[in-house]
């Protein structure tokens, strides 16, 4: 991860869609879905989509976020052992 | 649950901070609402990593908040202004409607990137520009990425600077804006020496990325991700091959709660007095929403619209001609990154506009006619209707369309059926014929 990170920041374990990945502490759910090449959701077409504008408007990365659905994954910090899923 | 203060700021950026802590220096009680989990607003907004070039205006500015006595309510997102006096938040955390009353109401709602429509711009790994800042700083690592920045706007710059920073291999910067049209915009710069200064340190920390003027994005390649960027300078087209594209088009206001109030809008934002009062009485407005231009005029209309206020318009009178100064930077500066018609042009027939909605170009172009509106469009092709509620797809239709999104309505933004059913629960035992107000 950053490893110019002066402080070594700790990591937790959030998983997403089922795979545990390992993130820096107060990463929000919409990066730790990046860092797992994971969709966010999936589109009315059926495309997939992933976070644009990181600021809580887009609604673009809505996800499942321990079993709550339509969660601003761009919002909501990572906790250890969140369970999130890709928003079909 | 419903609590009063004397002052009511939506907004803790820049513009916000500013007007609270004024105010709260006169004694006043004031609250600052906002959405997100930190106070800084998007310009200032904290990362997980410390910051390697601190703004020291920001330090200042948030040391002098926490200060001053005015209260901060983080995660409160404004889902309605019923009146001049009365605005409604739902906090997510705890699930529920929180309403604050006040004698005044300032909102510093900040600016949003504004996106244009172009083939394979909904594929994973397109993000906004200033977007892709906000999700690295939140944990997203970028290390050994090969990124293209690409649109219009100072944003530009900046984002490329930081993504270097941060590991990745910034591919091009490719700025619609033509090199004759900024050279004026260049030209003012000289008299702000600070936003010089910035404007070439980011420069010169970019040396190796090439900074293209006149050059635009025409289409992303790749399937479930991007593999390349086609861009374009109006002579030829060529392909970039990169991860990821960084693309946002400058910034539009964020006018939802200025056209909920009723507030006058102008063609720049929000129409406001010398002491940032709106055209609502009681009602001020500071910051991106009165017209975009930047930190600086952000921090000095927050501190205008506090003093004001909370009464003391003669400390505010002293502000004018500083604040005025940078609205006159604004201006230029909007002038200098006005979108090309090329830009305008991108979308092609199965190009998707509104992305909650997946409405495409041609359903939208179908809908042209002499007297078509916002809401003919909304209503025959669902465009806006989606959870974002034309945030996004609304500037870019109005700018390809010319139709121009004015049915905003509460609540701002979904929430939960559940919300209004405990809020309404509420008000019944308090004042039983009360209507429910959302």
């Amino acid at each position: 991860m950053h490893d110019s990170d002066p402080l070594n920041h700790g990591h937790l374990l959030v998983v997403v869609n089922g795979r545990s990945i390992p993130m820096p502490e107060g990463s929000t759910v919409a990066a730790a879905l990046l860092t797992a090449n994971a969709p966010c959701r999936t589109s009315v077409a059926g495309e997939p989509r992933t976070a644009l504008c990181g600021m809580g408007i887009c609604f673009e990365c809505r996800a499942v976020i321990d079993g709550v659905p339509h969660q601003r994954s761009c919002q909501i910090p990572c906790r250890d052992g969140m369970e999130v899923e890709t928003q079909p | 649950m419903s609590r009063n203060f004397d002052i009511v700021v939506v907004g803790s950026g820049p513009a916000g901070l500013a007007a609270a802590t004024a105010a709260a220096a006169l004694g006043k009680r004031v609250a600052v609402l906002d959405d997100n989990p930190k106070p800084g607003g998007q310009i200032w907004r904290a990362g997980i990593h410390p910051d390697r070039h601190p703004d020291p205006a920001k330090a200042r500015t948030i040391a002098a908040f926490s200060a001053s006595g005015a209260e901060l309510f983080s995660g409160h997102q404004i889902v309605n202004a019923s009146g001049p006096g009365i605005v409604d938040a739902w906090v997510e955390s705890t699930k529920t409607l929180e309403s604050f009353t006040c004698d005044k109401l300032i909102f510093a709602t900040g600016a949003r990137e504004r996106f244009l429509p172009f083939p394979g711009w909904t594929l994973p790994g397109v993000f906004g520009a200033g977007g892709l800042q906000a999700l690295v700083r939140s944990g997203y690592n970028v290390r050994g990425k090969r990124i293209v920045v690409a649109g219009t706007g100072p944003l530009l710059l900046a984002v490329a600077a930081h993504l270097k920073e941060d590991g990745a291999t910034i591919v091009t910067i490719a700025e619609q804006s033509s090199i004759s049209r900024l050279t004026p915009f260049l030209g003012s710069l000289l008299t702000h020496p600070k936003k010089l200064r910035q404007g070439v340190r980011l420069r010169a920390s970019l040396l190796g990325s090439p900074y293209r003027t006149g050059c635009w994005p025409v289409a992303v390649e790749g399937h479930r991700e991007v593999t390349a960027v086609r861009l374009s300078n109006g002579a030829r087209t060529w392909t970039e091959p990169c991860d990821l594209l960084a693309c946002g088009f400058h910034l539009v206001p964020n006018l939802e709660v200025a056209m909920l109030l009723g507030c006058n809008i102008g063609a720049d934002g929000v129409t406001v007095d010398e002491n940032q009062q709106t055209s609502v009485p009681h009602v001020y407005c500071a910051g991106e929403p009165t017209g975009v231009a930047g930190v600086d005029a952000a921090r000095l209309q927050g501190e205008v619209a506090g003093l004001a206020a909370a009464g003391d318009t003669q400390n505010a009178g002293r502000l004018y001609r500083r604040r005025n100064a940078e609205a006159t930077f604004g201006k230029a500066m909007n002038r200098a990154f006005a979108l090309r018609p090329e830009v305008l042009s991108l979308a092609q027939p199965d190009t998707i506009v509104c992305r909650c909605e997946d409405v495409r170009y041609r359903d939208l172009d179908a809908q042209r006619s002499e007297h078509s509106a916002w809401t003919d469009a909304k209503l025959q092709t669902r465009c806006g209707m989606g959870p974002c509620q034309g945030r996004i797809c609304g500037p870019a239709i109005e700018q390809l369309f010319g139709w121009k999104n004015n049915s905003v309505r509460p609540p701002l933004y979904p929430i939960p059926v559940s919300a209004f059913c405990k809020a309404n629960s509420a008000r019944v035992d308090s004042e039983p014929n009360a209507l429910p107000r959302l």
